[in-house]
């Protein structure tokens, strides 16, 4: 009689997410094996609440191990699972599949612009040496009033909070086609970081960073494509944090 | 607990003097492209839309335009903005895909002498242009050629 009632009253939850099949087709490369990476097919049995991420891990669990691919928090905040899907830069855990058209395979394949490792891994120095020549850190030499913190009013906060939401995952920097070029060109994501900086009403460093992005391979080899932009998984104004830096190195201040 | 590190630990690159050729170079493609638009739209509009439109033009309309100091004056910004304008974003491409040093000099080296070249040719056309050359039928010419 119980068990009835139970049944009547509310189906189990997965029965009600639809579930399909899709066909994940993955870039693999092992540098111990292949000379060339090449495309791999997978048929998956997923649900509609899945992300990309999670076809990955049914992957690597349930079919071949030796997928190799970076996830840390697998919520969309360290920035480690940017990759590109179906040609587009974006985080595979913030990628629900059915945003994407199933009926159709879906590509994943690594960032572009830096050297492959394996499979879905890139090398990430290049990416974090341009992050470090823009010394991303506070600079301040006067001692803050009364001993205790550096105050800011609201509206001075909200100057740089776009470019605060940073996570650093590559997406932009690597969908920069003046970055694939010769990977001399600072990036978005550099930037962005510099004018996080730059904007800030207690930060002392605006001038440094501005001089070093004042530079042949600095903000003016930013062709305006917007490809940054698109390629933000927190929405980042990017094209325009870049604009803003460019203007103020004209102006000599922030 | 407030501690003041006197200055960053990091290494301080300073631009090294002298023009910001990038910089400048980055303006000049903004503002020559504003200042295009008009003058590009404008010569359009007035060759081929203008009057009895794209059937006026012949060697008469082009030599009344060239002998009326507004279009000389037009023709000639028009001439360099463009030409300039063109080059630099030549050499913005060579810059990002010549990978060779020698290929990138060969390449702007190229790029140069063309700018150039052209710019002189042109402004001198502008500027020596006849619009009626002696011998010539005068249905063919500008109506102040035979007026005078």
């Amino acid at each position: 009689m119980a068990s009835d009632v139970l049944e009547k009253k509310g189906p189990r939850a997965h029965d009600a997410v639809p579930t399909f099949t899709v066909t994940m087709i993955v870039r693999r490369f092992d540098p111990e094996v292949d000379e060339e990476p090449r495309w791999v097919d997978y048929d998956l049995e997923m649900h509609g609440t899945d992300r990309v991420l999670d076809a990955l891990h049914k992957i690597k669990w349930e079919i071949d191990g030796s997928l190799a691919f970076r996830r840390s928090c697998a919520h969309g905040v360290c920035g480690s699972d940017a990759m590109r899907i179906n040609g587009r830069n974006r985080l595979a855990c913030k990628t629900l599949l059915k945003d994407l058209d199933v009926s159709q395979p879906i590509y994943v394949e690594a960032l572009k612009g830096l050297p492959l490792e394996k499979d879905l891994i890139v090398d990430m120095e290049p990416f974090f040496d341009s992050f470090r020549d823009v010394q991303p850190f506070l600079m301040a030499s006067s001692k803050p009033k009364d001993g205790k913190e550096r105050l800011q009013s609201p509206e001075e906060r909200a100057r740089f909070d776009d470019t605060t939401k940073c996570i650093l995952c590559a997406a932009c920097t690597s969908s920069c086609p003046v970055f694939w070029t010769d990977g001399q060109y600072f990036g978005p994501a550099a930037i962005v970081n510099a004018h996080r900086f730059i904007f800030d009403s207690r930060d002392e460093g605006a001038q440094v960073r501005m001089d070093i992005l004042n530079d042949k391979e600095g903000v003016w080899r930013c062709r305006t494509t917007f490809n940054c932009t698109d390629a933000c998984p927190r929405g980042i104004q990017v094209t325009q944090a870049i604009a803003e830096v460019k203007q103020a190195i004209m102006r000599g201040k922030p | 607990m407030t501690t003041t590190i006197e200055s960053p630990r990091a290494p301080r690159t300073v631009r090294r003097g002298g023009v910001n050729w990038e910089k400048w170079g980055w303006i000049y493609m903004r503002v020559s492209g504003v200042v295009l638009v008009v003058l590009i739209f404008g010569h359009l509009f007035v060759n081929l839309m203008l009057g009895d439109g794209v059937k006026a033009l012949d060697f008469a309309f082009v030599g009344g335009k060239l002998s009326n100091p507004f279009w000389q004056i037009w023709d000639t910004l028009l001439l360099w903005l463009a030409l300039i304008h063109g080059a630099n974003g030549m050499r913005t491409i060579t810059n990002d895909y010549a990978h060779n040093r020698l290929v990138g000099v060969v390449l702007k080296g190229a790029i140069l002498a063309a700018t150039v070249v052209l710019l002189i040719l042109g402004t001198l056309v502008i500027y020596t242009f006849d619009p009626c050359p002696a011998g010539s039928p005068a249905d063919l010419l500008a109506s102040f050629c035979t007026a005078g």
